[in-house]
């Protein structure tokens, strides 16, 4: 196994007396995409800050390439970051935006030029090169601030919120963009988003962050299957979550009570322990075909139509604090009001130790 | 009625212009006087006064210590401004707000107690009245106006645009005088002309400080303890040209800042 490219070790930081990051290790692979994923306050952009050299952790070591950047300053690390809100030079031209990093390295201009030519090409925006950062468009900025980091061919690039700015249509773009440039010049990219559709279209790695905490990490596939938190269950896709305790432990199978009745899971819990059960909205089943798990009675109370399929809400019977989160297909029949079994396939519920 | 207020609103606002510049007018007017005194009837144009005030050394040679007083003390206080308001937008200072308020408090300060201040302090530590001592004085007027209006204009998006200079390996003088300077040269610009205008028609000081070699304004006055003559005129028109092109140049400056 060849060693990590970026090695966090138990890092911890606190701005005054709030701690954002809490005992934080993470390993990245070379050439991999990496998606910090959290809401606001999780401590993605102050890890990411750490990694850029922008902020000292108060607490533990940061290896890049093995070797301890934990104090080196932004200058001389080998990573770059595209920020949020691009930072592009201004008064530059945008080929002199993209050949600063290399004047700064002393690169003589012709060579410059022809390298940040290069890079330009790679975001498809050769034709800009005289061109002054404000005669361009949002996106066009963006891929700028790209060349421009990606120009002094970093270990690492890391991107704060990068499509942030953007409106949906291009930012969905822009993403699939993204990913071929990653592919393309085999730079580990390391992107911090609160958008978990942009985390699952992209990640090569996926990690979910909470509360200056990881809570999950690994490929978005697995995450999204198998979340190994409550939390990563409901901010990464949406979920039902059923509070219960195992009442019954068999071998491989096992009881749990919840507010809608006895589900039998696959899961060897203990009896007594406390668990909650996860299940994602388009397993659940309302009315009609039966799964293999019941969930009890529910009450329709909302049903939004979204094209290619309906979002419903239904308010269980048994206990009207547990709302299920239900994705039916756009021709069903389902009526704000309408009282439904509910019901799901007893391999589909993700159970989570509480 | 309507009429009635709109012909009283168009005298008012004649009136009022007439007011400010009236006497500008009559300055002016009276410098291209042909005859001897500056008073009615006029009986120019001419421009023998303006010829007068060229030939006279001790007018050009003011007018030329003048010139370089208003540009090296502007350029003095535009630098420091500039580096002052730098360390107080991107560093975290002890007691940030009290040193603030402090450097901008001779703003507030009379030129005669600042000049009455400098000459009790020049006297004490030996330095003679001289141009050097009036270049200092404007500094200590002018700094403390660079160092607003450039404070005012650093705002946090240029945090990012240096971030990302150092990200890509520039060294801290060279973020400052690659990325810095040329972001904030409007402010800058604006600093320097309205330094040069203040200092350019600056008597206070200059009449305390200087002695042998004085400045336009100071010669000027020198001028008229001899009486009202078209060549003050003259000299008095040069001395509002000259102020009219700096504040165009200001105004200009911070112009182009708006609309980008």
């Amino acid at each position: 196994m060849t060693a990590p490219l970026v090695d966090i070790r138990a890092v911890s930081h606190r701005f005054g007396q709030l701690a954002v990051l809490k005992n934080v290790s993470l390993r990245i692979e070379p050439g991999s995409y990496t998606i910090l994923l959290g809401p606001s306050g999780s401590g993605k952009t102050t890890l990411l800050s750490i990694l850029g050299g922008f902020v000292t952790p108060s607490e533990g070591k940061v290896f890049i390439r093995g070797e301890d950047c934990t104090a080196v300053p932004p200058a001389r690390r080998p990573t770059t970051t595209v920020f949020q809100d691009y930072a592009l030079f201004p008064h530059m031209s945008v080929g002199g935006n993209v050949g600063f990093g290399l004047r700064m390295q002393g690169v003589d201009g012709a060579t410059r030029a022809a390298k940040a030519r290069e890079a330009l090409a790679l975001v498809g925006l050769s034709s800009a090169f005289d061109k002054k950062p404000h005669q361009l468009s949002g996106g066009q900025r963006q891929r700028v601030a790209l060349a421009r980091a990606l120009v002094i061919e970093p270990a690492v690039l890391l991107l704060d919120e990068p499509l942030g700015a953007l409106d949906l249509k291009l930012r969905r773009q822009m993403q699939d963009e993204l990913k071929a440039i990653q592919k393309r010049v085999g730079t580990a990219f390391i992107h911090v988003t609160h958008d978990q559709e942009e985390a699952m279209a992209l990640a090569d790695h996926c990690v979910v962050m909470n509360d200056g905490r990881i809570e999950d990490e690994g490929p978005p596939e697995r995450v999204y299957a198998r979340p190994a938190t409550r939390f990563s269950a409901t901010f990464m896709g949406e979920s039902t979550i059923l509070a219960g305790k195992v009442t019954e432990a068999g071998d491989r199978t096992g009881t749990v009570t919840t507010p809608a009745g006895p589900v039998s899971v696959r899961s060897a819990l203990p009896e007594g322990s406390a668990v909650a059960l996860a299940i994602r909205p388009e397993h659940l089943m309302l009315g009609g075909a039966a799964g293999t798990a019941s969930l009890g009675m529910a009450k329709v109370s909302d049903v939004v139509f979204q094209g290619s399929f309906k979002r419903v809400l239904a308010v269980s019977v048994e206990d009207p604090s547990l709302q299920f989160i239900a994705k039916l297909p756009a021709s069903t029949t389902v009526q704000p009001g309408d009282t439904l079994a509910v019901s799901c396939d007893t391999d589909q519920i993700i159970v989570l130790a509480d | 009625m309507r009429r009635i207020i709109r012909v009283a609103s168009w005298l008012y606002a004649l009136a009022v212009y007439g007011f400010i510049f009236l006497p500008v007018v009559v300055l002016v007017l009276f410098s291209l006087q042909a005859t001897s005194f500056p008073i009615p009837p006029f009986t120019g144009p001419s421009l023998r006064w303006y010829d007068a005030v060229l030939s006279d050394v001790r007018l050009t040679s003011a007018l030329v210590n003048s010139l370089l007083v208003a540009s090296i003390s502007s350029a003095t206080a535009v630098t420091l401004g500039f580096l002052s308001a730098w360390g107080f937008a991107r560093f975290v200072l002890p007691g940030s707000g009290l040193l603030r308020g402090l450097i901008t408090l001779p703003l507030t300060v009379s030129y005669l107690i600042i000049g009455m201040g400098l000459l009790v302090l020049f006297n004490w530590a030996g330095v003679p009245k001289s141009l050097l001592a009036a270049g200092i004085g404007h500094v200590v007027i002018n700094l403390p106006l660079c160092f607003a209006i450039i404070y005012s204009q650093m705002g946090d998006h240029q945090i990012n645009i240096e971030r990302a200079a150092r990200d890509l390996g520039a060294s801290e003088w060279k973020v400052l005088l690659l990325i810095t300077v040329p972001v904030m040269a409007p402010a800058i610009f604006a600093g320097f002309f309205l330094s040069m205008t203040f200092s350019w028609d600056e008597f206070v000081i200059s009449f305390l400080l200087t002695r042998f070699d004085t400045t336009l304004p100071v010669e000027i006055w020198n001028l008229l303890r001899s009486g009202l003559n078209p060549k003050t005129n003259a000299v008095g028109s040069l001395v509002f040209a000259v102020s009219i092109v700096l504040v165009v140049l200001f105004e200009l400056t911070l112009l182009r800042r708006r609309k980008t």
